[in-house]
């Protein structure tokens, strides 16, 4: 677990995750698209990504593609909401996003 | 065939022949599945369901492979009017050794449409925990039921 919060620790690296949510099972070459970042450290950011598990990768024919894994992210969540508390979050999580877009809307 | 929608992954510190067990025997797929139970002859070509506490059927499809403890490839259908017009998806399950006294349990889905991706990458996380919860200490995260 101490390698998924380290993993998680780095923007760069949770704008890698945001980018595998939007579009899942993606290259390296697609990845540093649009990125300020040169491509060795976005594959050493991989690197780390796949080494805490958050990413996982699938060979096809000579490419990797890259995937959001959010099981080790789920198992955090078990870990400390507690079963009954779930509905109440997702509540809470709700109202947010709802008033939050309510004041973009504006 | 077409590139993975979803690729799940978790170690687990346990053997391939108790997570394989975990995956398909229905003691187990009770407590890990959100008790539904597969119903299959678990051989090439055979048809398989997976069915829920009540009786209904959530998924129906085909054993594509069967490779145990080691690969399990699954033609997919989830059953629900809006889920079944989207058609077939391919399901592959994948049990290696990894370091540590522990395996590699990996879930690929290939699906085509979004409502299937969505069902399933809801239950996925949530079954992968249960398992490895089951296996490596005895006890189950979770204990919800598919509504």
């Amino acid at each position: 677990m101490d390698a998924v919060f380290k993993a998680l620790a780095d923007a760069s690296r949770r704008d890698l995750l945001d980018r595998l949510r939007a579009d899942n099972g993606q290259t390296l070459s697609q990845l540093c698209e649009r990125l300020a970042m040169t491509r060795q450290a976005v594959s050493k950011h991989l690197g780390i990504l796949e080494e805490a598990n958050l990413v996982a990768t699938v060979k096809r024919g000579r490419e990797k593609l890259h995937y959001l894994n959010p099981v080790p992210i789920h198992e955090i969540g078990e870990r400390w909401i507690g079963k009954f508390e779930r509905g109440r979050l997702q509540a809470l999580s709700d109202m947010k996003k709802a008033l939050e877009q309510e004041k973009r809307d504006e | 065939m077409s590139k993975p929608t979803f690729v799940y992954v978790t170690y687990i510190r346990s053997t391939a022949d108790k997570v394989w067990a975990a995956l398909t025997e229905p003691e187990f797929t009770a407590k890990t599945w959100f008790g539904a139970r597969h119903e299959t002859e678990w051989k090439p070509g055979a048809a398989w369901r997976l069915i829920l506490q009540d009786g209904r059927v959530a998924d129906a499809g085909e054993i594509v492979e069967i490779d145990k403890p080691r690969r399990l490839v699954l033609k997919w259908r989830n059953e629900k009017p809006e889920l079944k017009e989207e058609g077939w998806s391919r399901c592959t399950i994948e049990i290696e050794s990894a370091a540590d006294n522990a395996v590699k349990l990996t879930v690929t889905h290939e699906a085509n449409g979004p409502k299937l991706i969505e069902a399933v990458s809801g239950s996925w996380p949530r079954i992968l925990s249960n398992i490895k919860s089951l296996l490596e200490t005895g006890e189950l995260v979770l204990e919800n039921k598919i509504q």
